[in-house]
């Protein structure tokens, strides 16, 4: 890991395993994912469902309900000092929603509809800041007027059920930035929108961006929304991280197999000819029981016998640009990248 | 717009629902054709009507005003064989795959249920190989018939889906959203899919979706609805290229494209404020409240359906 800039360094997840303890046996979720993260960078994590990179967000502001999950094994540093992993209920309320802060998927379901949009504004100030109840309120009419929602004066008032849905994500964002965190984890933030809508949410993260300089944790499936707003990515795939390195590495000189399949299942909208879409077969595995070897193994082309048996290492491609495939091992026979994958049109 | 080429043909269909006494205008007056083996797309966003326009047409709404006409014959007041006739060559495969497979049926019942009410099988022999063959054609195991749909995953219940469509081989299908509860790996599988089975047994697709890329990717001609109107309707290139309606082309620049370099230096159109309550539509042209080239007509009359340019259509006072 580059040691240059350490001061800046916001966190940094080391070998994290994650279990669900179910009925029908072990899940595992997230299976020794190692990564961190500097001051005012944007990291996304992508993946399709399952991969784990939900839960490996949800562990890091200890949000996952325990039983029946628990962290097997690993370490999760915030802010150089506390390693969350080992804090308890009780302190780690003091670091959730005052130095880390989370958006989620659901504008509808995330908020208390019982609460006006006030109120949960201004429920971490008056807990986390020793804020009074005007205080709080005033704080949080600036911070819907930050997150640009009209008429903030009424809307403090409203109830969520009285609002639109890119309404509701500007009131999570606000509610999440309220203590002006180190850290915003976002998970899915525009999932759940209309185009028109997510082009709005996008502006106002990468504005605030500049404007609070946290650091953001990006959780996506949509590589359009990775290309606009990350600086660095992580492609995670069945528990692992499977690849990272800079938004353009992966994007244009991405090496592991899995995110060729990712880049090139998806259509472009600026595509001028109609070349067909390019699939990747299969599903991905059980993770009750995961492979043996590399868990892409038997959906991808390229498979070697050493895949099935052995799960690759992360070999460095260059800096910090990683890949766990054995096709980058220098005894592997050289395969090119698909030249339709990311930026060729 | 009429021509003879078109297999269906929407007239100025309106479909209003009652609510609390009041009128939700979902679909409002939309007009297009579709031609013999062609993929229509119809995108929008959420409330714009596009599902309700798919289920009028398909007949599980009763129309409000206008018509349908397929194969000339209009869809209004069918007497039940003709509604029957009418079914056998219309079939939907529907967004949730989740929701709409019957969990207590076997998958080999789901799809052999249509097959069964228009008692295309002889014999039980027939119904089983009928099954194998369409389980075939779709990607899935022929011994995959004896089980229940929760054994299945997204994407294969999708499968399962438009096995079901495909069971009483109709000419036409119109898919309401048939990707968007997939993963992106996926997607393309299912997309793949809707393409091979077209080109096998020339079938005539209205794909209504809200991703204007994988639209933009499967569809020979695209329609762009807002609020309960269409607004352009064009090929599917002529589009991107040269979209005319400003809705169309502040929605194209929402869209993210997955090319950091692109993404960097391209130009963005963010429109401002959020769609109209249908309950409640601005008077006029219903995009005008958030159209930066409104003009005071906008607000007094909705502008008709031009043909700007030859199969290029724009409802719009700008042209």
């Amino acid at each position: 890991m580059a040691t240059t800039n350490e001061k800046n360094r916001i966190l940094e997840v080391d070998d994290l395993h994650v279990s669900f303890k179910t009925y029908a046996g072990e899940v595992q979720a997230v299976r020794g994912v190692t990564f961190h993260l500097d001051k005012g960078e944007v990291l996304a994590i992508v993946g399709e469902s399952g991969c784990g990179k939900s839960v490996t967000a949800q562990t890091i502001m200890r949000l996952v309900p325990t039983p029946p999950s628990f962290i097997k094994k690993g370490s999760i540093v915030f802010n150089e000092k506390e390693d969350i992993v080992k804090l308890s209920e009780r302190q780690m309320q003091r670091v959730r929603g005052s130095e880390m802060g989370m958006i989620f998927q659901d504008p509808m379901t995330s908020l208390n509809p019982t609460m006006t949009v006030g109120k949960q504004i201004s429920e971490s100030l008056i807990k986390h800041q020793g804020m009074s109840k005007s205080q709080a309120m005033s704080r949080s009419l600036e911070m819907l007027r930050l997150v640009g929602i009209s008429n903030p004066e009424g809307r403090l008032k409203q109830y969520p059920h009285e609002l639109s849905g890119g309404m509701r994500q500007r009131v999570m964002i606000a509610i999440a930035l309220a203590c002006s965190p180190k850290l915003l984890i976002a998970d899915e933030p525009t999932t759940a929108l209309d185009v028109t809508i997510q082009a709005q949410i996008i502006e106002l993260m990468q504005e605030l961006k500049e404007k609070t300089e946290s650091s953001i944790i990006m959780i996506t499936h949509d590589l359009g929304v990775v290309a606009e707003m990350a600086d660095r990515v992580i492609v995670m795939y069945a528990g692992k991280i499977v690849e990272e390195g800079t938004l353009d590495e992966i994007f244009y000189e991405s090496r592991h197999p899995y995110t060729w399949g990712l880049l090139r299942s998806v259509p472009r909208l600026d595509a001028e000819n109609k070349s067909d879409l390019v699939p990747i077969p299969g599903t991905p595995p059980d993770l009750f029981a995961p492979p043996k070897g590399c868990a892409f193994a038997d959906r991808c082309p390229y498979a070697m016998k050493v895949c099935l048996d052995n799960d690759p290492e992360k070999f460095v491609v260059k800096g910090e640009h990683r890949a766990a495939c054995w096709l980058c091992h220098p005894d592997a026979p050289k395969v090119e990248r698909p030249v339709e994958t990311g930026g060729a049109v | 717009m009429a021509d003879n080429q078109y297999i269906l043909e929407v007239q100025d269909m309106k479909k209003h629902f009652n609510i609390g006494g009041k009128k939700l205008k979902a679909v409002d007056g939309i007009t297009f054709g579709v031609r013999k083996g062609e993929t229509l797309g119809i995108v929008g966003e959420s409330g714009c009507g596009k599902s309700t326009a798919g289920k009028t047409i398909i007949g599980l709404y009763d129309i409000t005003g206008g018509d349908v006409l397929f194969h000339g014959k209009s869809i209004k007041n069918m007497n039940t064989k003709d509604r029957r006739a009418y079914s056998r060559n219309m079939q939907m495969v529907f967004q949730d795959p989740y929701a709409s497979l019957n969990p207590r049926m076997t998958v080999g019942d789901v799809i052999a249920e249509g097959i069964d009410i228009h008692g295309l099988a002889k014999n039980r022999a027939e119904r089983t190989n009928r099954v194998q063959e369409l389980l075939d054609a779709v990607g899935l195991n022929a011994e995959h018939a004896g089980r229940f749909p929760h054994e299945f995953s997204g994407g294969q219940r999708q499968r399962i889906g438009i096995a079901r469509a495909l069971a009483i081989q109709p000419e036409f299908i119109v898919a309401d959203e048939p990707i968007s509860a997939l993963d992106v790996s996926v997607q393309a599988q299912v997309i793949n899919l809707f393409q091979k089975l077209q080109k096998e047994r020339g079938l005539t697709y209205l794909f209504i979706a809200h991703d204007l890329a994988m639209v933009k990717h499967i569809s020979d001609r695209i329609g762009v609805m807002y609020l309960g109107k269409m607004m352009e309707l064009t090929t599917s290139a002529k589009l991107y290229a040269k979209p005319l309606h400003p809705y169309t082309r502040s929605l194209l620049s929402a869209i993210p494209i997955p090319d950091p370099e692109v993404e960097r230096t391209r130009e963005r159109i963010i429109l401002q404020g959020e769609v109209p309550s249908p309950m409640n539509p601005p008077s006029g042209c219903p995009f005008r409240t958030r159209c930066p080239h409104a003009m005071d007509v906008c607000a007094k009359t909705m502008p008709p359906m031009k043909e700007i340019e030859e199969g290029h259509f724009a409802a719009c006072h700008l042209y």
